[in-house]
């Protein structure tokens, strides 16, 4: 029973995250005084894209064309083990959070090949700075996430949360320092103003986009999907991490139908402060980056050494 | 039986280096079989054909070298199968041999921890005599001999089991010295260029500084034993201070340290690990590092008695230290065989991390965690074996078939090198600590065990530990960066040179053989750890004397080392979900043929004309890291900008980099000028002249005198 929930929720989660992008997008047109397409665009961007048949260079190898495939499964995979509306999860068991940092090094690794593939320019200037800002975004999330495995201590993602959840409200000073880690890592990982920003495709400051330039038709779509998906997990890992709160814990209908509001508040919430940012901020220069990372280093282990003196039972 | 084929281990790879003496003897062989068939010797038509065709000039050294290779292949296979059942049976053997000095024989002990790395190096050894006559049909006896290389190898591989065995500190000393002195002259095996001849030098004054400081270490503890025995069992028995301990262990750790290439006392690896053919390499990264990692278990572990919880920090900090270190001047490099020794700096630097992390649990009271950490660190060593030989025999193929080991000066091998180029993919996932592949294991389980530090009550500890967990975070991500630039510049683009693009797929089944049998085991272990593990849970037993916490869920599907509730990981269910997600979306996407994809042309931004200058090569890949971590290299960068007539404009740059070691100007060249400068003070008092030599004597002679008087 708890394994076709975990299919039907990992189902859900694939199925929400182009809405979640056209709502980040819907709001940034209003706060920029532009007139916003429908939420429904992603989809319909998607259907289009699959329908279209995908150009690929002579250069190119398998690779290239494997790629898609495996970072749409590896984000799959990832929101498989994510607690999205029940912390009751089997596949949670399969792959704790480590291995859930390990997909996503998994689809960068391929999609940097990818970008190299070709052999142009773009391709590996998109690569290498990939690498470059998820060298330091890898580190800044693990620590932010060890301040929650220790205080659970449980790397199991689902019994962490529960563990929270079990625990109430409670103020912790690691929390508060791994919540602003881990917002900034999500900025960075996903791509948003001020690290990269997704709608630009100006050479010099491309950086997810230099990578994946050289994709069409369903290929694109597949990345692009996974991209959905990625920016729809990290939403999903702070809000359910930090603000566990209204997450069911059994397969109650009532339950889970107000555990699916209160997450979609939750990430509403989430995505207009994202939007909000985007348009407030400007994008900094590749070499400023290295310091906003660092400094989200610096407070992921804040965060654990908080914990350990302050916090930890002896 | 049991140590016969630990024993057989030996006796093969000596016989294959003695063998290998033979490949000049051809006529000498050929008549000798022809008057042994006068003689009347009858053997059957078959076996008689075969010989005389083995004997005839144009096969015999393709021959004889397969001959030698085999038999150093089934020395691997029967260590394997030694190794395996002494995990399997959990027995100790001990044995001794009436060679040696007159009071000491050779004492000899076959336990688990010897039988795993038994395991590791038959394992390696096996792949590597696949791969060898393939690599080496091509020398020429005149120029590089044959008959050396297949000498020392035999002598270096049974020098690295008897170590294993070696149960007395005399013995131990007679085969690691064995080992180091025949890895000597397999490093300087092309011994015409100079730089390979400096390199072999460099190795050899390390190898033995370090070996003076483990028979110092030895030392130690034989000086408090009774009697002054040397066997390892009376060392067990001895009790030492605190204080001479520790001496013990900074001897050991400085000795077992260098051979392992521990930053800052690595410097030799990375200059003898490229100058070796890449079969010795891959023997030497692969298992003779794995060597040291024995010896500093088995001194600390074992015969010093008593972990101090301080040794362990120093471990941390110095694996830190040589991780970073490692991968940071890994990346900066374009020979593929020096990038690799630079990341088995780093790989060796988290071995010992974990191993620090051990130690610290084990003083602090907590066996289970300590035995969790013991057991990453030694899957981990595993693991390396298998990946790093992967990836230097990987290199091997690159270099016979590309004739460079520059990275720069490849490009589109995946096009040209298919089978190859998928070898060398998993190995560097594997490295690069991807799911679904060993690497990641290791490192999973190191992640456990620092996160097991809440159960510790040293404030000190408590906050030093995360701070590990970040360095060790911090360097396999890394890892990844550099190995997807590996990858990146190597197998994929456009080719940059003339011998990439003209470059083959290696022909030879053997050398394709062997990078399959090592990537097959990468994924293998990766996806079921639970065999390795619960082979390395009886080393555990024996040298922690506790085994995981959980042991019931140490199976062939789940891998929960300490409570099913706190952490867990199942790769068949990953692996399943990958293949059910990836098999979905591809079927779903590719049900109508109208949308099959189309090659074209590349987007060149209309202007035409892409060729292989513009990509990214790795200099302009690392360039990133470079500008944000610029002090951790002694960079040398020179631009030259030649303007050109229209103002404003370049017509002509020209780059060039140096990457140099900060060790080199910070430690080594203090340390050999204060040499030199004592040799020339020590230099004056010979002055040639017989009668100073004399007036010496003389004055000695009165100063004893008096002395004795």
């Amino acid at each position: 029973m708890n394994w076709i929930f975990a299919f039907i929720q990992t189902l859900l989660f694939i199925a929400l995250a182009p809405l979640l992008v056209g709502w980040v997008k819907w709001w940034k047109c209003r706060l920029q005084n532009r007139k916003a397409p429908s939420l429904l665009q992603p989809y319909r961007d998607l259907l289009k894209l699959t329908h279209k048949q995908p150009l690929v260079s002579h250069t190119a190898s398998w690779l290239f064309i494997a790629t898609p495939y495996i970072v749409f499964s590896a984000m799959i995979l990832a929101a498989s083990v994510v607690p999205l509306i029940s912390i009751d999860l089997p596949t949670a068991a399969s792959a704790d959070v480590i291995v859930l940092v390990g997909f996503f090094a998994f689809a960068r690794f391929f999609q940097a090949l990818a970008g190299m593939d070709v052999g142009t320019a773009f391709g590996g200037m998109g690569a290498s700075r990939e690498m470059t800002i998820s060298t330091l975004a890898e580190p800044a999330m693990l620590m932010a996430i060890f301040t929650l495995t220790m205080t659970a201590s449980s790397t199991n993602l689902a019994s962490a949360i529960g563990y929270v959840l079990d625990q109430g409200i409670v103020l912790r000073p690691s929390f508060v320092f791994a919540l602003f880690a881990m917002i900034l890592v999500a900025i960075a990982e996903t791509g948003r103003i001020p690290v990269d920003n997704p709608a630009t495709h100006l050479e010099l400051t491309m950086i997810h986009e230099a990578m994946i330039l050289e994709y069409s038709g369903r290929h694109l779509a597949l990345i692009e999907w996974a991209s959905a998906i990625k920016l729809m997990l990290y939403g999903v890992l702070i809000s359910n991490i930090f603000f566990p709160w209204g997450i069911a814990v059994d397969f109650a209908p009532s339950a889970l139908g107000a555990a699916l509001l209160w997450l979609l508040l939750k990430l509403a919430v989430l995505a207009v402060f994202l939007a909000i940012a985007e348009t407030a901020l400007a994008k900094m220069r590749l070499f400023r980056v290295q310091e906003f990372l660092s400094f989200a280093y610096l407070l992921g282990l804040l965060g654990l050494l908080s914990h350990i003196i302050l916090e930890a039972s002896r | 039986m049991i140590l016969f084929l630990a024993y057989l281990a030996i006796v093969l790879s000596l016989g294959s280096a003695l063998l290998a003496l033979l490949i000049r003897q051809q006529a000498v062989l050929a008549t000798g079989f022809a008057k042994a068939l006068d003689k009347g010797v009858s053997l059957p038509p078959a076996a008689e054909k075969f010989i005389a065709d083995a004997l005839s000039p144009t096969c015999f050294q393709s021959r004889l070298q397969q001959l030698v290779f085999l038999c150093l292949g089934l020395a691997g296979v029967s260590a394997i199968l030694a190794g395996v059942s002494v995990l399997l049976t959990e027995t100790i053997i001990r044995d001794q041999m009436s060679l040696g000095l007159p009071w000491l024989p050779w004492h000899v002990r076959l336990d688990s921890l010897s039988g795993f790395f038994y395991l590791i190096i038959g394992l390696a050894v096996a792949a590597v005599s696949l791969f060898g006559p393939g690599y080496v049909k091509d020398y020429d006896e005149q120029e590089d001999s044959f008959a050396i290389l297949g000498l020392f190898t035999g002598i270096f591989v049974a020098g690295i089991f008897m170590v294993l065995l070696a149960d007395d500190a005399f013995f131990f000393m007679i085969a690691w010295e064995l080992m180091s002195v025949a890895s000597y002259f397999l490093v300087s095996f092309q011994h015409q260029e100079a730089a390979n001849r400096r390199a072999a030098f460099l190795y050899l004054i390390m190898a033995e500084v370090g070996a003076i400081a483990i028979i110092l270490g030895f030392g130690v503890i034989a000086g408090f034993s009774s009697n002054y025995s040397f066997t390892f069992d009376a060392f067990r028995d001895t009790d030492l201070s605190v204080t001479w301990a520790s001496v013990a262990f900074v001897l050991a750790l400085l000795g077992f340290g260098m051979k392992a290439g521990l930053v800052p006392i690595h410097v030799w690896l990375p200059e003898a690990h490229p100058v070796a053919p890449s079969h010795i390499s891959a023997l030497m990264s692969g298992v003779m590092l794995k060597v040291a990692l024995y010896g500093l278990i088995r001194f600390c572990f074992e015969l010093l008695g008593d972990i101090q919880w301080e040794w362990g920090v120093v471990l941390l900090i110095i694996g830190a230290l040589s991780a970073l270190g490692g991968i940071f001047y890994a990346m900066m490099q374009n020979n593929l065989k020096r990038l690799l020794a630079y990341s088995s700096v780093e790989n060796i630097g988290v071995i010992f991390m974990v191993l620090g992390l051990s130690m610290i649990f084990l003083d602090q009271g907590h066996p289970e965690i300590a035995a969790l950490g013991f057991m990453a660190a030694l899957f981990h060593a595993f693991n390396h074996a298998l990946f790093k030989n992967l990836l230097f025999l990987g290199a091997g193929v690159i270099q016979h078939q590309v004739h460079s080991l520059n990275i720069d000066e490849m490009g589109g091998l995946i096009k040209r090198m298919p089978h190859t180029s998928k070898l060398f993919l998993v190995a560097c996932m594997s490295i690069a600590s991807l799911p679904l592949f060993n690497g990641f294991v290791s490192e999973w389980l190191a992640f456990q065990t620092a996160l097991r530090v809440d159960v510790i009550d040293n404030a000190v500890l408590r906050s030093l530990i995360p701070v590990a967990a970040a360095a060790l975070a911090l360097t396999a991500a890394l890892a990844a960066a550099c190995f997807v630039n590996v990858y990146g510049v190597m197998f994929l683009g456009l080719p940059r040179s003339r011998h990439a693009e003209k470059a083959e797929e290696i022909k030879d089944k053997g050398m394709l053989a062997a990078l399959s049998l090592l990537a097959g085991l990468c994924f293998l272990v990766g996806i079921i750890p639970g065999m390795v593990i619960s082979m390395l849970n009886h080393v555990s037993v024996q040298i922690i004397g506790h085994a995981l916490p959980n042991e019931a869920a140490i199976n062939w599907f789940w891998l929960a080392p300490v409570s099913a509730e706190q952490a867990s990981y199942a790769a068949p269910l990953v692996l399943l979900g990958v293949l059910l997600a990836g098999g979905v979306s591809f079927w779903y996407l590719r049900r109508d043929p109208a949308v099959a994809f189309k090659r074209t042309e590349t987007w060149d931004c209309g202007y035409g004309g892409l060729n292989h200058r513009m990509q990214y090569n790795s200099v302009a890949f690392m360039m990133p890291f470079r500008r944000i971590f610029a002090n951790v290299w002694e960079l040398d960068e020179k631009i030259d900008k030649k303007s050109s007539a229209v103002p404003q404009q370049v017509s002509d740059i020209h780059y060039q980099l140096q990457v140099h070691d900060h060790s080199w100007r910070r430690i080594y060249n203090p340390i050999e000028r204060l040499v030199y400068g004592l040799a020339r003070m020590v230099g004056r008092l010979q002055t040639g002249n017989i009668r100073i030599y004399l007036a010496y004597s003389f004055v000695t002679l009165i100063f004893l005198l008096w002395v004795v008087s």
